[in-house]
């Protein structure tokens, strides 16, 4: 079976003042249909950097190499932009970790909407209404209806990204990558919120990718997990294999600094990781 | 029985919304009557979701806001702001962290500013005293002195949490109020920063008030945890008792969201899932 989305070797670099800056070195990454995937890291670990990639929207100053990059049998390498702007927005969709920042304070939630549904779908204004309505009911937001002509700034946090979903899998997108859907927001809406896109993913059969740095969001939605250390890939194994038995000393790290994990008075850190690996390896980290 | 650094007796806090063209003026109460007494050298947990009043709560700790009813006791001391004016030595006893270090430093303020600053306002230390104690502060929270010309933008997330936390003890404070501090951090500097309060808490016997909604660290750090849902506290014990025994209902369903991230719990995940499909 051939993968919905298969990266070989894709490198990402920054031209700054100062040289060349690699965020992502040699990754290699593939999602299959139905198939959640977790890519973990911490800030700065390029892991939505490659993502972003994926989708074409880095700014120029970034220059991208891979030597496979493809979605459901498309070259994304070889695209002209025209191309990839009919595919993205309509078969990847992508999710952000801000909804407040990532929805227009100038237009209403219906608006914001019905331009995925006009743009991609060319559907007429009865029917992108009648989807729109569909689609808030579908991501659980009372009175959908009303809720269309409200501006961002009229609903909360938990639902603005309610919509942010909404307008993301307006189009039933083959594959979904949601980078940190649930970091802004409480405990209670997380859950709300991971448990949407899971019921989501496995309803309309997506491949879904979450780019998070939190391990219990991994615990509980991935299948297969990827992790992920100043844009190299350290570890990738199924869900239950990485928590049982990490086998990558990174990953290790980063599990023990969980505050659940803690023994004794003093949480480790990934710095402590980092010191020790240097001293085992005998040279200055 | 130690000393009791900071009491609460029936604490209400109203916020009026003034009328419009067409709408009433109403009155919010955010903080419904909390009660609370806390201990030197321990650390009270407040716990809810955004918009239950727990950093409403934070606020009047802290002499921010007057509490509209009820009494607040900082070392037996009564205070209400509404009506005496804070002396420099009760505005001493208590600092706050606040959750996004991003907008907690001034950008244009330079570390050894930021630092001296309640030095600067609060006592009659030179200028040199002041730049002194500011390095000191740098490298108890581990940063060093080289950081001291530089400005905010210059520092890490993690960095600027720590920055924020030296300019709290620069007054050597016996109240440290902590809102959200590490949830906007990322886990692995998250630990680092939690290990610092950890031994600043130890060094100089600081009481802590630490607010926040993540249960994997409040089970970590707390002695007493206070639960709030709607400007009430529904819940308040030891850690031992809270997070072993919840009573309230929503005490429980925060339990219940909180991640789970043990290999039993993902392996029943992936069976319901498996029978699903």
């Amino acid at each position: 079976m051939t993968k919905l989305l298969e990266i070989k070797n894709l490198s990402v670099g920054f031209d700054t003042s100062s040289g060349q800056f690699m965020a992502v070195q040699g990754i290699d990454l593939s999602v299959d249909a139905r198939e959640v995937l977790a890519i973990v890291g911490e800030s700065g670990s390029g892991k939505s950097v490659a993502m972003l990639a994926v989708m074409g929207l880095l700014p120029k100053t970034a220059t991208v190499t891979a030597d496979i990059m493809t979605f459901n049998g498309h070259d994304m390498l070889t695209m002209t932009s025209k191309q990839r702007r009919e595919i993205v927005g309509r078969d990847v969709a992508m999710i952000f970790q801000e909804p407040m920042a990532s929805l227009n304070p100038c237009f209403t939630v219906g608006f914001q909407l019905e331009e995925v549904l006009r743009f991609h779908m060319k559907m007429d204004g009865k029917a992108r209404r009648k989807r729109a309505i569909e689609l808030l009911e579908l991501v659980g937001i009372p009175t959908p209806a009303e809720r269309l002509n409200s501006f961002p700034h009229q609903m909360s946090g938990g639902q603005c990204q309610r919509v942010m979903i909404a307008i993301a899998i307006a189009c039933n997108p083959k594959l979904l990558i949601a980078d940190e859907p649930t970091t802004a927001l409480d405990v209670t809406i997380q859950k709300q919120i991971l448990d949407l896109l899971v019921k989501l993913q496995a309803e309309h059969g997506m491949g879904l990718i979450m780019i998070t740095h939190d391990m219990g969001v991994v615990a509980e939605t991935a299948d297969r997990v990827i992790v992920q250390y100043k844009g190299r890939k350290m570890e990738e194994a199924d869900v239950l294999s990485l928590f049982e038995s990490p086998k990558s000393p990174y990953t290790r790290a980063l599990l023990s600094a969980l505050p659940e994990n803690a023994t004794g008075d003093r949480l480790s850190t990934v710095a402590d990781f980092m010191k020790n690996e240097a001293a085992n390896a005998g040279v200055a980290p | 029985m130690s000393e009791i650094v900071l009491e609460g007796r029936n604490i209400v806090r109203d916020y009026h919304v003034a009328g419009g063209l067409f709408g009433k003026a109403k009155t919010v109460r955010a903080v419904k009557g909390v009660s609370f007494t806390l201990e030197k050298g321990k650390t009270l947990a407040i716990v809810g979701e955004s918009g239950c009043g727990k950093s409403t709560l934070g606020r009047i700790l802290t002499l921010i806001d007057p509490q509209s009813e009820g009494e607040l006791l900082i070392d037996g001391k009564p205070i209400n702001i509404a009506k005496d004016r804070v002396t420099p030595e009760m505005r001493r006893k208590v600092q706050i962290i606040f959750q996004n270090p991003y907008g907690s430093l001034n950008p244009r303020q330079k570390i050894g500013e930021v630092l001296g600053e309640p030095l600067l306002l609060n006592t009659n230390k030179t200028a040199a005293e002041r730049r002194e104690l500011a390095m000191q502060m740098l490298v108890k929270v581990g940063l060093g002195p080289e950081h001291y010309n530089r400005y905010p933008h210059m520092f890490s997330g993690g960095q600027r949490q720590r920055i924020a936390i030296a300019r709290a003890l620069m007054l050597s404070p016996s109240l440290l109020v902590l809102d959200e501090p590490v949830s906007a951090l990322d886990l692995s500097v998250q630990a680092q920063v939690l290990n610092l309060l950890a031994d600043l808490q130890d060094e100089f016997n600081l009481t802590y008030v630490f607010i926040s909604h993540d249960l994997s660290v409040v089970r970590y750090i707390a002695d007493e945890v206070m639960v709030m849902y709607y400007g009430e506290v529904v819940e308040y014990g030891t850690r031992e008792e809270v997070f072993s025994n919840p009573q309230h209902s929503y005490t429980k369903t925060l339990f219940a969201a909180t991640p789970k991230s043990d290999v039993a719990s993902i392996k029943a995940r992936l069976e319901k899932k498996k029978a699903a499909a």
